[in-house]
């Protein structure tokens, strides 16, 4: 059973919505080259003018944008509409560098409020639902973002926001939460909160889906939400430079439908700067379709992914990106080895002594760089064996070397010693000086 | 069945770590028995005694510690030269490996006391029942 928010758009013929998408990238282009001095400048550079865009495949003529662009243009420089169109600022919080702004007109915040629309109603949530929407709201596009989305479907939204953990779990049984959005991370955290007072997801909330998405997490990290609170655990994907969280899986769990109406999607290979086949792992880039006040032409997202063109058996004609495999600047690079937190985090997932909370430590000794990961052991995994713990250190290092190619040292800690997040889970501490 | 339970604790090599145990077993009254340390570079496992195993246990797990119960047996060894080879010799020749043990001295029973953690249980308690070794109960334990 199959449930559609715009069945007509979600469902429409492949040559029809490349057709749409054609014409809404013509007029995007010249709408950008009109009103920004920015983008006038860059495809002057290129050499490209609004008129050499007749063609999809025309979009590689264009220059890629980058964060860096954003930052450089600080607060509004990359807006291609004046203040006053604009109804709403959101900010990131530069973990990774200067803050960003962006910005929406009343179009654009509903062009985002109704792309969530399609993808809650495709994981079967709508009137009737209570959905606990646990992501900060502020600044922050996830509280905001899935809040709107979730009105317009109307559900009951709990706006919870982030924090405030055991509250969050009265709350979510005295108003009978069915969904919650979030951080993985946090919902694992309100988990092991959730069983220290005595209260099972499973049998004492109707929770019944949780859609997570700010940080990339791993099938393994999936399998275990599911399995411990019997929720289905759906992915969620979309930046605040593409307005927020956005685009979700159908209730397949088969990658994530992102709208070709309103996006139009590459993978490249992130050194060549060519698209790679479909199917082949790269960087995700974005196009905008739909979205005035702060558009994006060919922006480098930073994320690692796999595009699939492939129809879904859901009947949507949208192609999916599957699971953000990591993000280009996540990477770490130890002994010359590139390691991402989520190939960590896979390995780690599996082996089920070991609990949901890691942490990557990198440091050099001398002229060496160590990797240690530590992990949490688990009280069902502990038995009183110094050798069995011994055993279980040496699995989990063999493991990673198996997939990483590296040797790290794992160090067992105790529970609950790991910091918790509320928001983006830290994974990764590196304390080399470069 | 004469086995005691012992508790035993996964803990980091840290700073503060055995105090917050102390603490937490402080708090609920119980008092330990008999208390030993195994390391293992930067973990350990501390395994103990102690009069009331069940509230020990729980005040632990609520303290957020990994907490397991082990069966171990409390034998009575008497506090001379040669008191430790009377076991020891019984449970060889019965081809009983003891996995580790740990002992104490009481005020009130004039005798040792011995923690043994051994591969067959059932064995030892009759090999050494056999060879007159008293092997305390729970209750006596909780007594001392």
């Amino acid at each position: 059973m199959f449930r559609y928010w715009n069945p007509h758009i979600e469902r429409m013929p492949i040559e029809d919505l490349h057709k749409l998408q054609e014409d809404r990238l013509r007029s995007i282009v010249r709408f950008v080259y009109a009103h920004s001095s920015f983008y006038r400048q860059r495809f002057d550079e290129a050499g490209v003018s609004p008129d050499d865009i007749k063609e999809l495949s025309d979009v590689t003529k264009l220059p890629f944008t980058r964060k860096l662009d954003l930052r450089n243009t600080y607060p509004t420089g990359m807006f291609c509409l004046p203040e006053n169109w604009v109804v709403r600022y959101h900010v990131s919080s530069g973990t990774t560098g200067k803050p960003t702004v962006v910005g929406y007109t009343q179009g654009d915040i509903d062009m985002w409020t109704d792309s969530l629309a399609r993808a809650l109603t495709s994981i079967g949530l709508g009137r009737g639902d209570v959905i606990q929407v646990s992501y900060g709201y502020g600044l922050f596009t996830g509280g905001l973002g899935l809040h709107y989305g979730a009105e317009k479907i109307g559900a009951t939204v709990l706006p919870a926001g982030a924090g405030s953990t055991e509250r969050q779990i009265e709350l979510m049984q005295d108003l009978g939460s069915t969904a919650i959005a979030c951080t993985p991370s946090y919902f694992l955290y309100i988990n092991e909160v959730a069983q220290k007072m005595g209260v099972s997801i499973r049998d004492d909330t109707k929770l019944k889906a949780g859609i997570f998405g700010a940080e990339p997490w791993s099938d393994e990290t999936r399998k275990r939400i599911e399995d411990s609170t019997g929720i289905k655990a759906y992915d969620i994907y979309g930046t605040s430079e593409m307005s927020g969280p956005l685009c979700t899986e159908c209730n397949l769990q088969s990658g994530i439908h992102i709208w070709a109406d309103l996006f139009l999607v590459e993978v490249i290979d992130p050194d060549t700067e060519e698209q790679v086949e479909d199917g082949e792992q790269g960087e995700l880039v974005v196009t905008t379709l739909d979205k005035w006040a702060f558009p994006l032409i060919r922006y480098r997202m930073g994320d690692l992914t796999i595009l699939n063109r492939e129809q879904c058996e859901c009947g949507r004609t949208h192609p999916r990106i599957m699971r953000i495999l990591g993000r280009t600047d996540d990477m770490i690079i130890v002994r010359g080895i590139n390691v991402f937190p989520s190939q960590v985090e896979s390995v780690l997932m599996r082996i089920p002594e070991i609990g949901e909370n890691y942490q990557i430590i990198v440091d050099r000794k001398g002229p060496l760089d160590v990797m240690t990961i530590n992990v949490e052991v688990t009280e069902a995994a502990f038995s009183d064996k110094i050798a069995d713990l011994m055993l279980l250190r040496k699995e989990v290092s063999n493991r990673l070397k198996n997939v990483l190619n590296l040797t790290a040292e794992v160090e067992l800690v105790e529970p609950g010693t790991i910091p918790r997040s509320m928001g983006k889970a830290k994974r990764v501490i590196d304390k080399r000086k470069v | 069945m004469v086995a005691i339970k012992q508790i035993s604790i996964f803990m980091e090599n840290k700073p503060g770590r055995m105090a917050r145990v102390a603490k937490a077993l402080a708090d609920a009254s119980v008092n330990i028995r008999a208390l030993t340390i195994a390391e293992a570079g930067d973990f350990g496992v501390v395994r103990m005694v102690v009069d009331d195993t069940e509230n020990g246990y729980k005040v632990l797990h609520e303290y957020g510690f990994t907490v397991s119960e082990t069966d171990v047996l409390a034998v009575e060894i008497r506090d001379v030269p040669g008191g430790l080879y009377e076991i020891m010799n019984t449970l060889s020749a019965n081809s009983i490996n003891v996995d580790y043990a740990y002992a104490f001295v009481t005020t009130k029973v004039e005798q040792a006391m011995l923690i043994l953690r051994v591969d067959d249980l059932n064995g030892a308690t009759n090999v050494l029942s056999e060879a007159g070794v008293k092997i305390a109960t729970r209750e006596e334990i909780q007594k001392i």
